[in-house]
C-alpha cells in the first residue's frame, strides 16, 4: 500500500518509473511531449547541433509550432521560423505548424490531440501549463532543457508541493474561468505559487467547459507555479474522445493527499475581474475599476482565443459597433476556431462591429506584432500578461480582462462590463 | 571563486519582459540581447554598469516567460551574478542550465544597497560588503545543481553523460 498522492505526484512518479514520489524529490522523468516555438526553439536547435546529436528522440513527439512572430513580422523572425522549417524537415517531424496549419501552440496541441490526460509535457514556453486542464502534468521550460529533451526524451525535475484550490458555487453571468484564474491571482500574488502545483477543484470547476478550464490552467505561471491541474471529469473525457493520437490515462489525487495549503472560494458572488497594469495580481472586481478609456481591445491569445471565447464577445458585440477610435482586434486561436467562428457566424458580427480579424497569432499578446501599442496607449486584452512594455511601447498600458468584458469595453470606448451597454 | 564589483538594486517581481523585452526576441544573438539587457526596467542601466557587476533584486526575479534570453542577456551583458530574494523558476533553471551564477539571499537583498561594492564566494555562497566587512550567506546550491555547474551546465553535463555510456 503506497502512500496518498496527489495528482501531480502520481503522473510524476509514473514517469519515472516509480509508484511514489516525495514533494522536494529530484527526479529525471520520461518526457511525452517536447514542444519549442519560432522563439525558443531556434536556440533549442543550436544547442542540438552543438551537442553532436543527430536524431531527436522521438520524431512524434517533439512539436515546433511557429506562432509568435508568424506570419513573418520582418527578417530575422522569417529567419528563425526558416530554422524551424528545415530542422522539422531533416528530423521528419509529424507535428512541425507553420502557415495555414499553424495555431497558438497551446490552443493547437490539446485540439489535435498531441496532448491528453495523464501526459508530461515540457515546453519552451511559459504557458505550457495550459494542458493541465487535461489533467496533465505540463510546465514550460528554457531553450536547453528542451534541447536537453529533445536529444534525450528525458527532463529533470523537482516534485513540487501542491496547493488546492476549491471553488464552490455558480458563476454569475459574464464570469468565466479567466476571472476566476484573475481572482486566485490577484489573492495568492505572482509568486503564491511558486515552484508549486495548483491543483483545481471544487463543484465551480466542474461546471466549466474545457475552454474554461484551459484559461485557468493558462495562467498558473502568473502565480509563479510549475504546473496547474485538474482532475479529469467526463467534460474532459468528451473532449479527448475523438482527439487523443495516443493512449491515454487518468490520474486523480487521493482524497488523504497532502498539500502546502489549501484556498477555498464561493464564486457565486464574483464579478467580472481585471487585472491593471503592470501585473497580473493588481487584480480588482470591474466595478471599482472606474473610468478607464481604451485605445486597443485584443480579444484572442493561448488564454482566451478558443471558440467559447469568440461566442461570448460576439454576444456582446452583436448589432454594435467598437467605439470610434477604439481598434478591435479579434485573433481565432487556431485554424479550426476561425472556420469555426466564419461557420457560426461570428466573424461576420466582428466584421460589423469594426473588428480587425487576424490570422492565429501570438501577435500583440507579447508585443510581437499585429496591435503594438504607442506611448500613452491603453489596451485591455484577454490576454495573459500586463508587464512594463508587454504589448508595445514601455509607456504603454495593458489592463486583463474576459472576453465580454474587452468586447463591452471596445463598445464603451473605456472598461466596461456587457451589462453596462445600452 | 572569487567575484567582486558592485551592486545594481532592483525591486520585487523583476519579470523577463523587463529584463530582455519581446520585440528583441526575433534574434537569438548573446551580444545583440545584451545590448538591451534590464531595458525595460532601468534604460539606463547597460551605460551605468561595469562588467564583473551584480544585479541585486528582490522576490520573484525573472518571473514570466521562459525564454532563456534573459539569463543569456544578462550574463553577455558581463554582469557576474544575481542575488535576489528569490527567484521565478523556470529563470532558476535557464541560469544554471547557461552558467549564470545565481544566489538567493533575503538578508542581502534586503540590505544591499545601489553602488556597493562587494565580493562574492560562490564555493561557499558569502557574500561581503567590502567597505563594512559584513558578509551575508545564500542558500547552499542543491547538489544535483552543484554538479550541472561542475559539469558546465546541462548540455556539457548531458554530453558528458552520453560518452560515460559510450565507455
Amino acid at each position: 500500500m503506497s502512500k496518498a498522492q496527489t495528482i501531480t505526484q502520481k503522473i510524476l512518479a509514473a514517469h519515472c518509473g516509480k509508484d511514489y514520489v516525495e514533494p522536494g524529490e529530484l527526479i529525471l522523468a520520461r518526457v511525452d511531449i517536447a514542444l519549442g516555438n519560432d522563439i525558443t526553439a531556434p536556440l533549442a536547435i543550436k544547442e542540438f547541433r552543438e551537442s553532436g546529436a543527430k536524431q531527436v528522440f522521438d520524431k512524434e513527439r517533439v512539436v515546433l509550432v511557429a506562432d509568435h512572430f508568424a506570419p513573418n513580422k520582418d527578417i530575422p523572425s522569417a529567419i528563425q521560423c526558416q530554422l524551424l522549417r528545415e530542422f522539422a524537415r531533416e528530423q521528419d517531424l509529424t507535428h512541425f505548424y507553420e502557415g495555414g496549419d499553424m495555431g497558438v501552440e497551446h490552443a493547437l496541441l490539446p485540439e489535435k490531440g498531441i496532448v491528453g490526460p495523464g501526459d508530461l509535457i515540457i515546453g519552451a514556453d511559459s504557458h505550457t501549463c495550459t494542458y493541465g486542464a487535461l489533467g496533465a502534468f505540463a510546465t514550460g521550460v528554457g531553450s536547453t532543457d528542451l534541447a536537453a529533451a529533445m536529444i534525450s526524451g528525458e527532463c529533470w525535475f523537482k516534485v513540487p508541493e501542491s496547493i488546492r484550490f476549491v471553488y464552490n458555487g455558480q458563476c454569475p453571468p459574464w464570469v468565466t474561468g479567466k476571472d476566476l484564474i484573475l481572482h486566485t491571482i490577484g489573492d495568492i500574488g505572482v509568486d503564491g505559487a511558486r515552484y508549486m502545483a495548483m491543483e483545481f477543484t471544487g463543484e465551480a470547476i466542474g461546471r466549466l467547459d474545457m475552454a474554461d478550464r484551459f484559461s485557468m490552467a493558462n495562467m498558473a505561471v502568473e502565480a509563479g507555479a510549475k504546473n496547474g491541474i485538474m482532475a479529469p471529469d467526463e467534460k474532459t473525457l468528451a473532449y479527448v474522445k475523438n482527439r487523443a493520437l495516443r493512449p491515454y490515462q487518468v490520474y486523480t489525487s487521493d482524497p488523504d493527499a497532502a498539500y502546502a495549503f489549501e484556498k477555498v472560494y464561493d464564486v457565486s458572488r464574483l464579478e467580472p475581474q481585471v487585472a491593471l497594469p503592470p501585473s497580473p495580481e493588481n487584480v480588482m472586481p470591474l466595478s471599482h475599476v472606474g473610468e478607464v478609456r481604451i485605445d486597443q481591445a485584443v480579444i484572442g491569445s493561448c488564454t482566451n482565443g478558443r471558440l467559447e471565447d469568440l461566442r461570448l464577445a460576439a454576444r456582446v458585440l452583436k448589432g454594435r459597433k467598437a467605439a470610434k477610435g477604439v481598434r478591435l482586434i479579434v485573433i481565432p486561436a487556431t485554424p479550426l476556431i476561425y472556420t469555426q467562428a466564419l461557420e457560426e457566424g461570428l466573424i461576420k458580427i466582428f466584421m460589423d462591429a469594426g473588428a480587425v480579424v487576424s490570422p492565429p497569432t501570438c501577435g500583440p499578446c507579447l508585443g510581437g506584432h499585429m496591435g503594438i501599442l504607442a506611448p500613452g496607449e491603453v489596451a485591455v486584452a484577454t490576454t495573459n500578461r500586463n508587464f512594463v512594455g508587454r504589448m508595445g511601447h514601455p509607456q504603454s498600458f495593458v489592463y486583463l480582462a474576459n472576453p465580454a468584458v474587452a468586447a463591452a469595453s471596445a463598445v464603451a470606448g473605456r472598461i466596461a462590463g456587457p451589462e453596462q451597454l445600452a | 571563486m572569487e567575484l567582486k564589483g558592485r551592486v545594481h538594486k532592483f525591486g520585487d517581481d523583476i519579470n523577463t519582459d523587463e529584463i530582455i523585452p519581446a520585440r528583441y526576441l526575433n534574434t537569438s544573438d548573446p551580444m545583440e540581447l545584451a545590448k538591451h539587457a534590464m531595458e525595460d526596467a532601468d534604460p539606463e542601466f547597460r551605460q551605468r554598469m561595469q562588467p564583473g557587476d551584480f544585479i541585486v533584486a528582490g522576490k520573484n526575479f525573472g518571473c514570466g516567460s521562459s525564454r532563456e534570453h534573459a539569463p543569456i542577456a544578462i550574463k553577455a551583458a558581463g554582469v557576474a551574478a544575481v542575488i535576489a530574494d528569490s527567484f521565478a523558476r523556470i529563470f532558476y533553471r535557464n541560469a544554471f542550465n547557461m552558467g549564470l551564477p545565481i544566489l538567493e539571499s533575503p538578508e542581502a537583498a534586503a540590505d544591499l544597497k545601489d553602488g556597493d561594492e562587494i565580493s562574492v564566494n560562490l564555493d561557499t555562497g558569502a557574500i561581503t560588503v567590502m567597505a563594512t566587512g559584513r558578509t551575508f550567506h545564500s542558500q547552499p546550491i542543491p547538489p544535483f545543481m552543484q554538479e550541472l555547474l561542475a559539469d558546465g551546465g546541462l548540455m556539457a553535463h548531458l554530453k558528458k553523460k552520453l560518452e560515460t555510456h559510450r565507455t
